[in-house]
């Protein structure tokens, strides 16, 4: 094979609020004290991680009209904790989802510029859309978006931004002492943007941060999610579990990039996985049961399957079979908050495959939910994890990962003490730092020129 | 006991409250000139951390940090063209989360501009500074009346505004306008803040829930402007309720600060003239019913400050015509040594007000002759603590940790007072 080793990209996801983050766990800590984010971040760097990347939800989920309780409830503000981590790491990028429905370009460029300088350029965007008015009730503005202008009204926000990032070039400020120049000229951050979601103009206020522009993060596989992240992310945030899915995603949206005139190693493609580790591989799998249970109680996998079957099921026993009654087609109101319920595209047929799963194996409900949702990406020994990871990298089905470890703050402990030597081994994961920004990590170059990159 | 502050005897006066308002180089415009300066640092998050660190080992109570949605300039209202200033800044609620793990005891207390942005943001990110920094988080709201400020939002029409307007009736109506939004977000942080009882968190394995839902509610803030409906998605952070400032310079924002501030930023040019605003503050505050609560006033200064009489009158002469004219900005300007800086606080303090917020005409320089010269002279007099005496920033003003507004002995007694829950 003449084609070159690969190196391997690695995050770490702050485990979340949903259920596979065991919070039951005696050696589960707090989801909101700020050690918490040190361990994780520390643990991150010391394991030489590409970045430590927080979701965000700006709405506490609810279900059959009341807030959800059986998974972790509440974090902290994205661009706050991650600024506050910038004291505590040197070299670890650090990646917050942001918005681009409930916030505007000038304040969230202004604070992502303001992190860039903050961290010495290690500051990333996974760049966002909400869809719904239920999350729009907690904001001034309110801000229903149809699904259709959901892309659109990102592409424009980011454009915004990336106009107001470049708006100061970089050699604006001189802060001559002698000649008494601070600035080499009278208006730097000059910008006007006028389109159909943005008709703004003024001066920009923050100079040029160490990265130019934040790294772009896309999440979501839509086909407009695609173009989006293919015309202008340096990185997708994807979910594709098999080799098989993931070749063809990585495929696809790699030869979208020619497009816009972008070669395949400015995009990186980094599902986000889980893991369980053992001494044996038997042990492992046991471990791997284990927590699966723990992740769905019988209370949550009535809650799952309220999901898809959009209706109360209160009274279903999950040790039982699944429910006879069909789910309820058409407009979600049992879950609300959720980005997972729009995923149920067609649940007749769902079901329909569910239920011939569970007679096939004979499950209940409960076993049944534990099979089909969130089963652990890679299972095994430390040499099993390092040796499927790098196949997966290597035969292009990824450019690495986001470790979603299931225990905060330690889950990912005894992944950068085991795996990691394993990959620096084989010459796939580097064993020091060789630039000091996320861009260097991810081996991108500087952000290419605004009228390149919009097309 | 904000407003009565006991007699003066001088061998046992009354502690007093420092802060410093951190910006730029200092509040001079020439100051980034200045031998010590380090106007290339500027964007950089050691020149903050070490400006904070030396406030902390001077004992001050908090920092504030400066900002806005706009770039610094000479004009009150408009952008300018000057090259010759420092010009562009970082975020303040960034800053001050960049150097919360780097301190220990001294409060932050970044501003950030209420008319434009989003109260359910600000308040998880003040709350996440709480977090961050064990209980130091406090924010001073800022209302932005600027054309060009509005601009870079494009979502609301620019007010026309300028000093001259704001004591006829439009240009009145324009500031009630505005503070009276603030007033509305601040009540909207302040019940967000509260959303989550201290104890909402359970854990509760037997049952399987992380949340006693109970405890958690819906703010449903609805006021002529915007509505909020809650809870936030943080959870109550370690001070109940940070601390929350405003700094005013006439009677809209002096009821501001009385109706819904813990601390207010004023600017008197004498002592008379601090008499004068405290008491239209205390009133204030009484009107909205909250007497009985502790509502610091700090008068505002920017100091130039040396040991060496005359020195530091020379020093911002030397600045002035360096900048090329006499500066003077919204508060009154203090020239002198620090012994005669402790003698009018001392004075000034007689007068009502509860503490000082510094501006150091220069940094570092002016800020050491703080930490370094005005502060041991105050421990001398025995005005002002020689240890930090609480970890919280609340605690080192002397404010209550209060229960949630939420919780049922709160609503209880709120309701049996006859008070709007």
């Amino acid at each position: 094979m003449s084609k070159p080793v690969k190196q391997i990209h690695l995050a770490a996801h702050f485990p979340g609020v949903n259920n596979t983050t065991v919070w039951s766990d005696p050696a589960a800590g707090s989801q909101i004290d700020f050690r918490s984010f040190v361990h994780l971040a520390q643990t991150a760097e010391r394991a030489k991680f590409d970045f430590l990347f927080l979701a965000e939800g700006l709405r506490l989920r609810e279900q059959n009209g009341r807030i959800y309780d059986l998974d972790v409830v509440g974090r902290p503000d994205t661009f706050t904790v991650l600024a506050a981590l910038a004291a505590v790491t040197d070299r670890l990028g650090l990646a917050g989802t942001i918005n681009s429905t409930f916030n505007e370009p000038y304040e969230v460029a202004r604070q992502f510029a303001s992190l860039d300088h903050l961290s010495a350029g290690r500051a990333a965007w996974n760049v966002v859309t909400s869809w719904d008015a239920f999350t729009g009730e907690n904001f001034r503005r309110g801000g229903f978006l149809a699904q259709e202008d959901r892309y659109e009204r990102a592409r424009q926000f980011l454009t915004a931004a990336s106009e107001l990032f470049d708006s100061w070039r970089g050699d604006e400020i001189v802060a001559d002492k002698e000649s008494g120049v601070f600035l080499r000229e009278p208006n730097p951050g000059r910008f006007e943007h006028h389109v159909s979601e943005f008709d703004i103009s003024g001066r920009f206020d923050v100079p040029r941060g160490p990265q130019g522009r934040p790294v772009i993060f896309q999440a979501g596989d839509s086909e407009a999610g695609r173009e989006f992240a293919a015309s202008a992310a340096d990185a997708i945030f994807t979910r594709h579990g098999t080799l098989e899915a993931g070749r063809a995603f990585y495929t696809d949206v790699k030869d979208r990039l020619a497009r816009y005139g972008r070669t395949h190693d400015e995009l990186k493609i980094l599902p986000g996985v889980t893991f369980v580790l053992g001494d044996t591989d038997a042990e492992a799998q046991e471990k791997a049961d284990l927590i699966r249970h723990q992740q769905v109680s019988g209370q949550t996998a009535i809650k799952l399957l309220e999901q898809l079957w959009n209706r109360d099921l209160g009274d279903h026993d999950p040790d039982g079979p699944l429910p006879r009654l069909d789910p309820l087609v058409g407009e979600h109101t049992v879950a609300q908050g959720r980005a997972s319920v729009r995923m149920h595209r067609d649940p007749l047929a769902v079901a329909a495959q569910w239920r011939a799963l569970a007679e096939a194996k004979n499950l209940s409900t409960r076993e049944l939910i534990i099979e089909v949702t969130g089963r652990q990406s890679f299972i095994g020994t430390p040499a099993r994890v390092a040796e499927t990871m790098n196949e997966f990298v290597q035969t292009d089905a990824s450019d690495g990962f986001i470790l979603a470890p299931h225990l905060t703050p330690g889950g990912l402990d005894e992944f950068a003490d085991s795996v990691i030597p394993l990959l620096q081994e084989r010459g796939v994961f580097r064993t020091e730092y060789q630039g000091t920004t996320l861009r260097d990590h991810l081996g991108l170059g500087a952000p290419r020129p605004l009228r390149a990159a919009a097309h | 006991m904000p407003d009565s502050r006991p007699d003066s005897r001088p061998e046992s006066p009354a502690p007093l409250h420092l802060a410093v308002a951190l910006e730029g180089a200092g509040w001079h415009p020439a100051a980034w000139r200045e031998h010590d300066a380090r106007p290339a640092e500027l964007f950089t998050a050691r020149y903050w951390a070490d400006l904070v660190a030396e406030a902390e080992r001077g004992l001050l109570d908090l920092v504030t940090l400066e900002d806005a949605l706009s770039l610094q300039s000479a004009h009150p209202f408009e952008p300018d063209e000057r090259t010759d200033q420092v010009r562009g800044r970082l975020d303040a609620v960034l800053v001050a989360a960049r150097i919360a793990p780097l301190t220990r005891h001294i409060g932050l207390v970044p501003t950030a501009t209420v008319t434009h942005t989003e109260p359910f943001h600000l308040s998880k990110a003040v709350a996440t500074l709480d977090y961050v920094s064990n209980g130091r988080a406090g924010l001073r709201v800022k209302v932005s009346g600027r054309a060009d400020e509005a601009a870079h939002f494009g979502r609301r029409p620019a007010p026309r505004l300028s000093v001259e307007d704001f004591d006829t009736p439009s240009g009145r109506a324009v500031l009630e306008e505005l503070f009276g939004e603030a007033e509305d977000y601040v009540e909207v942080l302040r019940r967000l803040w509260d959303s989550w009882e201290d104890d909402a968190e359970i854990r509760d394995v037997a049952t399987g829930r992380f949340i006693d839902r109970d405890k958690l509610h819906y703010i449903d803030f609805e006021g002529s402007r915007f509505r909020v409906r809650g809870p936030s998605i943080t959870p109550r952070p370690p001070q109940g309720q940070p601390l929350v400032a405003a700094l005013a310079h006439r009677s809209e924002p002096y009821r501001l600060v009385g109706r819904a501030a813990d601390l207010g930023f004023v600017t008197p040019r004498d002592a008379d003239d601090a008499r004068r605003i405290v008491a239209e503050i205390r009133e204030a505050q009484a009107a909205a019913g909250r007497a009985e609560e502790t509502v610091h006033v700090f008068g505002d200064l920017v100091v130039f400050l040396d040991e060496d009489p005359g020195a530091a009158a020379d020093r911002k002469a030397r600045l002035d015509t360096q900048g090329g004219a006499v500066w003077a900005g919204d508060a009154a300007v203090f020239t002198g040594t620090p012994a005669e800086l402790a003698d009018l606080l001392q004075e000034w303090q007689q007068a009502g007000l509860t503490g000082f917020r510094l501006r150091p005409g220069a940094l570092p320089y002016d800020l050491e002759q703080i930490t370094r010269g005005l502060v041991p002279e105050l421990q001398r007099r025995g005005a002002f603590r020689t240890a930090y005496e609480a970890s919280t920033l609340r605690g080192l003003l002397g404010l209550p940790r209060p229960a949630s507004r939420y919780a049922p002995a709160v609503r209880d007694a709120n309701r049996a007072a006859g008070a709007l829950v």
